[in-house]
């Protein structure tokens, strides 16, 4: 996308940004991003969590499977620096294998939802008419199916994988990402700038992905923030159900939901798998918010 | 405006009927029946339970007896607790799901525009920070954790509020209210100051302080109301969200409300049930996001209900 | 994360400017109605005055209609309501006089005469006649209310005949009213549980005018079972049955043996989820509890064992293996697995319940029995069978998955399990969950490999474990079919006394043992939490407490009790 510089511009900042030397925008977001400090942090801090779990194999101190059933659940202490479960199972090890489940499942299944629900709302909302109205009583279809249903059946179908896991999940994300999509576009696609692309005979297809879509990153940005941690909790909820991560793996969310039952007797089980889960969301988020600010100079909104 | 929502009241009718069509079958693909229970029943009781409730007929027979059913307004009995109607299920979970999910919007609205408001006067200051890390662990802190967090500390630790029930006893709403309402509460803060930093650039403003206006008068009088849209629009979803996503604070708090019904109906096989929350529920989704859709076009003026309708 | 969640209320008190003033008013409000509520007096520090018993009971009952009732919680509130002809004692679980004040049994053992109390009443005063009996007993069989436990009382002569209903002539079953005041029974064969059978919900009568008043006999939907309709003839008449909330019962001032009941009213509280349920005990929202999380065993053990209940109970947690399945098709290698389980490892670090490993399948001194041939923990000797088999540590063995129905503490055992086999025998075996349904549809249609399954009896004998293995039978779900097992249950079910009915379980359940079917794992307990102040609630294996015996009262300090607080 930067080798077309010059039709991504965003109208609002055009003042701003000098075409003439031909700096795209992401080149220009991207010194941006770099003088923010939050954002700069959260993005060092997911990329030691993605690199951590890249590693696990290699540099888990322990088993994640291998049980010690006398020991169960002790404390923290210096041969399990967070502890171990009720299994006797190192935590540290488990909270490593988890987050190569929970990083994978929120950026894969997210993934899936953005593409899905961008584009869906993206057509619906810059064709409008008749197209728009079926592709979103489409989406209020499948908003009103019983979800649970939708599950069993699901893993009646497909068996149980990993791939049907995310297939699920951005099955049921990409609808609200749709409408918050359209939404967005319906006041986009009034701007004077797109009646230009069409006059100037640019394809519709070149409008909707190299005009409408940049302008509306910011709403999709914060969206994709909020998305991923539901999704990770949703990963839990469908792994608990049989649907994805059979034991003895695991993930943060269903390391979170097992601790919660403990969490006066063991607290450590709750604590630790907690924390790491709200920190990574907390990079993300700042990540989040630095890269909408710095793909929109002018707003400063949240 | 009113041809708008003419138009999407018709355009409801064939959404409903999909999904109604769409539901009553998959379900019947669902693997085990309704009265498949751990102690085997008799092949020949399985048959008489299956003639009662009409099971043996073909599929397509059956969809068409429910169709007239529900359009005489008959949603059957529930197959899981045969002395009750669907009807009568879902009219007995509705008024307390409805209470809490009004009560946590309260709680949401609250404590969400009040934290917004402080982050976004005070931005980039510790309260800003403070504000928004805690809207940030309010989103990504699951109810389910939440709600028992506070039952063991207001309930059982300091004895001041009821673990559980809904309208047993004095104070049992605040809890369940206040943990649906967190996440909320989140997603209204950072809305909220989004919007509100959004209004407070704006050059109007600028004006309003270099004439020496008190700020709080700024705030309150010029740029709260525009600040807020952000949060109007996001009121519909969030309606509907409240009420079909109780199901585990009822769960927690043991409240006698209709998302427990949804799911366990789900887990039990009640096809019956299903359908009849199935479509209790889409009517609600439908009216929220036809609320929602309206909304977004009486907050923007570039859009007209004219090019919306179609 | 506590005090992150407190911050959204406290923060804005900090600041001080005007627009937060509000905040500051608000905050203070809140806090002035959080302290207003304090102090809160419980259900149960009121309830030795008022004699209420506030009772957790699992899930909301599908129906107290007994003939349509199957699960536990129903039988629990049933028990209160209605009155079988036999009752149990509290202990013991003994025969004693119910809605039947004696019984006589004539010298082959298949017909009972019943003489009814001659004061036993309906809770709005009619007589309990020995045709209400007759009516319900037809009504259980009818085919068209299609009861599911019907098969209760297929022991009568013709029953199961009129029950799939190949005769339509009730009076052709064997149960008769020889007067208001007896009733017979005429039995198909000797059954030395038919007593016991008695006690089980789905044996109990019912008025037939109310049924009558409110819809037909054999309509499920008839509302006579809503609070204000009912009429039985137990020690309680329900007073409120509001959804999945709560079900209050009071006394029955018509009862024969009114002057018993002690308690005012019993609260039956429908609560699904059991941590829920734990923290509404420690409030002091309930005096018992139908389950205890396994993570709260052990604290309650050292800090509160007075509150803390583990009774035994009549059922036995075990494996389903798919004979049909390949490798399981193979004797030696499901006696390999069942060989390498360490039960007692499984029971005292995962369980924590005091449950007691299970070598045999039915449960030790079950009515005076108690399986001889046993299964052995030595995974030297599993490691030669599955060499035997041809799978030499495990090697080449097609893939094994285990099932079970989503819940916790199934996964625990079911990890803890898959971890020892892979540990003891190299096997490497998948876990599965699923929800309940789709459990009972795959292995109803034998698409599993391995199942969790329990089985909890009916009545105190070991017929009601051993029977379901019979070839074929619709709880079987193993493909186990031996018709050696087969023979010696039918020889057991016409053998005149009881030592020559053990000798052929005995043998039956040596088969079980020999051709592992399933691999018994443990017998259950009941654990629960119960307050001290409840009275007259004793252990036993059926879980019945019969509620006239029960009441509240300070306890008195037993050397247990100095230890707590």
């Amino acid at each position: 996308m930067a080798s077309i510089p010059s039709t991504r511009q965003n109208p609002t900042a055009s003042s701003s940004i000098d075409i003439v030397e031909g700096r795209s925008l992401w080149q220009d977001a991207l010194s941006r991003l770099k003088q923010n400090k939050l954002a700069m942090t959260g993005l060092y801090f997911l990329s030691f969590m993605i690199l951590i779990a890249l590693l696990t194999p290699w540099i888990a101190p322990y088993s994640y499977e291998t049980q010690n059933l006398d020991m169960g659940a002790t404390g923290p202490s210096w041969a399990h620096w967070l502890g171990t479960d009720t299994f006797g199972r190192d935590l540290l090890t488990r909270i490593m294998y988890g987050g190569r489940v929970s990083l994978m499942v929120g950026f894969v299944a997210t993934a899936v939802a953005l593409v899905i629900g961008v584009l869906w709302g993206a057509i619906a909302g810059y064709v409008g008419g008749k197209t728009d109205a079926i592709m979103m009583r489409t989406v209020d279809i499948l908003y009103a199916l019983p979800f649970m249903i939708f599950i069993i059946l699901l893993m009646v179908v497909f068996g149980r994988s990993m791939l049907l896991l995310f297939l699920a999940i951005g099955c049921v994300e990409w609808l609200t990402m749709a409408r918050i999509v359209r939404g967005q576009v319906r006041v986009v696609r009034k701007q004077e700038y797109i009646n230009a692309a069409i006059a100037m005979g640019l394809s519709h297809w070149h409008i909707i992905t190299r005009h409408v879509i940049p302008n509306i990153l910011g709403p999709i940005i914060v969206y994709v923030t909020l998305t991923i941690p539901s999704v990770m909790l949703l990963e839990a909820f469908l792994s608990f159900l049989g649907l994805g991560v059979q034991p003895p793996e695991s993930s943060w969310g269903l390391l979170i939901s097992y601790g919660v039952e403990s969490m006066e007797e063991y607290p450590w089980l709750i604590i630790f798998p907690g924390a790491v889960l709200s920190l990574t969301l907390f990079a993300l988020n700042f990540l989040g918010d630095g890269l909408r600010d710095a793909l929109d100079p002018k707003a400063s909104k949240d | 405006m009113i041809k708008f929502i003419l138009i999407r009241l018709l355009q409801a009718v064939p959404v409903l009927f999909t999904v109604v069509l769409v539901t009553f079958f998959i379900i019947r693909q669902a693997p085990g029946g309704p009265f498949d229970s751990e102690k085997a029943v008799s092949p020949y009781v399985l048959e008489k339970l299956n003639e009662r409730y009409q099971l043996n007929d073909p599929v397509h027979v059956q969809f068409g007896n429910y169709l007239v059913d529900i359009i005489q307004g008959d949603f059957g009995p529930s197959f899981t607790y045969p002395t009750r109607s669907v009807s009568e299920m879902i009219f007995t979970g509705l008024p307390v799901t409805f209470e809490l999910a009004i009560n946590a919007l309260l709680v949401a609205l609250l404590i969400g525009i009040a934290a917004g408001l402080i982050a976004a006067i005070k931005k980039n200051t510790a309260a800003d920070y403070v504000s928004m890390s805690t809207a940030m662990i309010g989103i990504c802190m699951p109810s389910f954790l939440l709600g028992p967090i506070l039952i063991l500390v207001f309930g059982i630790y300091l004895e001041w509020l009821p673990v559980s029930g809904w309208g047993y006893s004095d104070g049992d709403k605040i809890l369940p209210s206040i943990t649906l309402g967190a996440a909320y509460a989140a997603y209204i803060a950072r809305l909220t100051r989004g919007g509100m930093l959004e209004v407070l650039g704006q050059d109007y403003v600028r004006t309003a302080r270099a004439k020496g206006l008190a700020e709080h008068v700024i705030i309150f009088k010029h740029t709260l109301k525009a600040g807020l849209l952000p949060v109007v629009s996001f009121l519909g979803p969030a309606i509907a969200g409240l009420l079909s996503g109780s199901f585990v604070i009822e769960t927690i708090f043991q409240i006698p409300g209709l998302g427990r019904f949804y799911v366990d109906a789900a887990f039990n096989r009640d096809y019956t049930m299903i359908m009849g929350t199935t479509i209790f529920f889409s009517v609600l989704i439908v009216a929220f996001n036809l609320l929602s859709d309206i909304i977004a076009v009486m907050l923007n003026p570039r859009l007209s209900y004219n090019e919306e309708q179609m | 994360m506590v005090t992150n969640v407190r911050i959204t209320c406290v923060k804005p008190r900090e600041r001080g400017d005007k627009i937060l003033s509000r905040g500051d008013w608000l905050i203070c409000l809140c806090l002035l109605f959080f302290t207003a509520c304090k102090p809160m007096i419980s259900n149960v520090d009121k309830a030795i005055d008022e004699q209420i018993l506030h009772f957790g009971n699992g899930a909301e009952p599908q129906s107290l209609d007994p003939h349509l009732a199957t699960g536990l919680p129903e039988s629990h509130i049933l028990q209160a309501l209605l009155e079988g002809l036999v009752g149990v004692h509290p202990q013991t679980l003994a025969p004693v006089p119910g809605a039947a004040k004696s019984w006589d049994v004539s010298a082959d053992l298949t017909e009972y005469t019943f003489h009814l109390q001659p004061n036993g009443r309906w809770s709005n005063g009619d007589l309990v006649r020995a045709q209400d009996f007759v009516y319900a007993w037809r009504r259980l069989l009818t085919p068209s209310v299609a009861s599911e436990y019907s098969y209760q009382l297929h022991v009568l002569k013709n029953a199961e005949a009129f029950n799939k209903g190949d005769i339509s002539d009730f009076s052709k079953v064997g149960v008769k009213a020889l007067d208001d005041l007896t009733l017979q029974v005429t039995l198909r064969a000797p059954t030395p549980y038919f007593l016991s059978m008695l006690s089980h919900s789905s044996t109990f009568p019912v008025h037939q005018g109310t049924i009558e008043t409110f819809g037909e006999m054999d309509d499920r939907g008839n509302l006579w079972t809503r609070a204000g309709n009912y009429v039985g003839n137990g020690p309680f008449v329900l007073t409120e049955w509001a959804l999945n909330r709560i079900i209050r019962v009071e006394p029955n001032a018509h009862y024969w043996d009114a002057k018993t009941v002690k308690l005012n009213e019993i609260r039956f509280y429908p609560i699904s989820n059991i941590t829920t349920e734990e923290r509404m005990f420690r409030s002091g929202t309930l005096h018992v509890t139908n389950e205890l999380p396994k993570e709260k065993i052990a604290p309650y053990k050292t800090k509160q064992p007075d509150r803390l209940r583990i009774d035994p109970y009549l059922g036995t947690y075990f494996y389903r293996f798919n004979t049909n399945k390949k490798p399981l098709d193979d004797v030696r290698v499901r006696r390999a697995l069942a060989m390498s389980i360490d039960r007692q490892q499984l029971v005292t670090a995962v369980l924590k319940g005091g449950q007691i490993p299970a070598y045999n399948y039915t449960p030790p001194n079950t009515l005076g029995y108690t399986p001889e041939a046993k299964l052995v923990f030595d995974i030297e000797k599993a490691k030669q069978l599955l060499t035997e088999a041809g799978y030499p540590n495990g090697e080449g063995l097609p893939p094994i998955e285990i099932l079970y129905n989503t819940s916790e503490s199934h996964r625990k055992v079911a990890v803890a399990i898959q971890q020892m086999w892979k540990i003891n025998l190299g096997v490497d075996v998948a876990i599965f969950n699923q929800d309940w349904k789709s459990y009972l549809s795959t292995i109803n249609n034998a698409n599993y490999s391995i199942a969790r399954a329990g089985w909890i009896g009916d009545y105190v004998d070991p017929n009601t474990f051993l029977n379901v293995f019979l070839t074929g039978g619709g709880n079987n779900r193993t493909g186990f079919a031996n018709s050696e097992y087969d023979k010696f249950i039918q020889l057991a079910s016409t053998a005149t006394n009881q030592t020559e009915r053990y000798a052929y379980f005995q043998q039956a359940e040596a088969i079980l043992v020999d051709q592992v079917p399933i691999i018994p794992i443990y017998t259950y307990t009941r654990v629960f939490l119960k307050h001290p102040s409840v009275q007259g609630w004793y252990a036993n294996v059926l879980d019945r407490h019969p509620y006239k015996h029960v009441y509240l009262a300070t306890p008195a300090t037993t050397p247990s009790e100095a230890t707590h607080d």
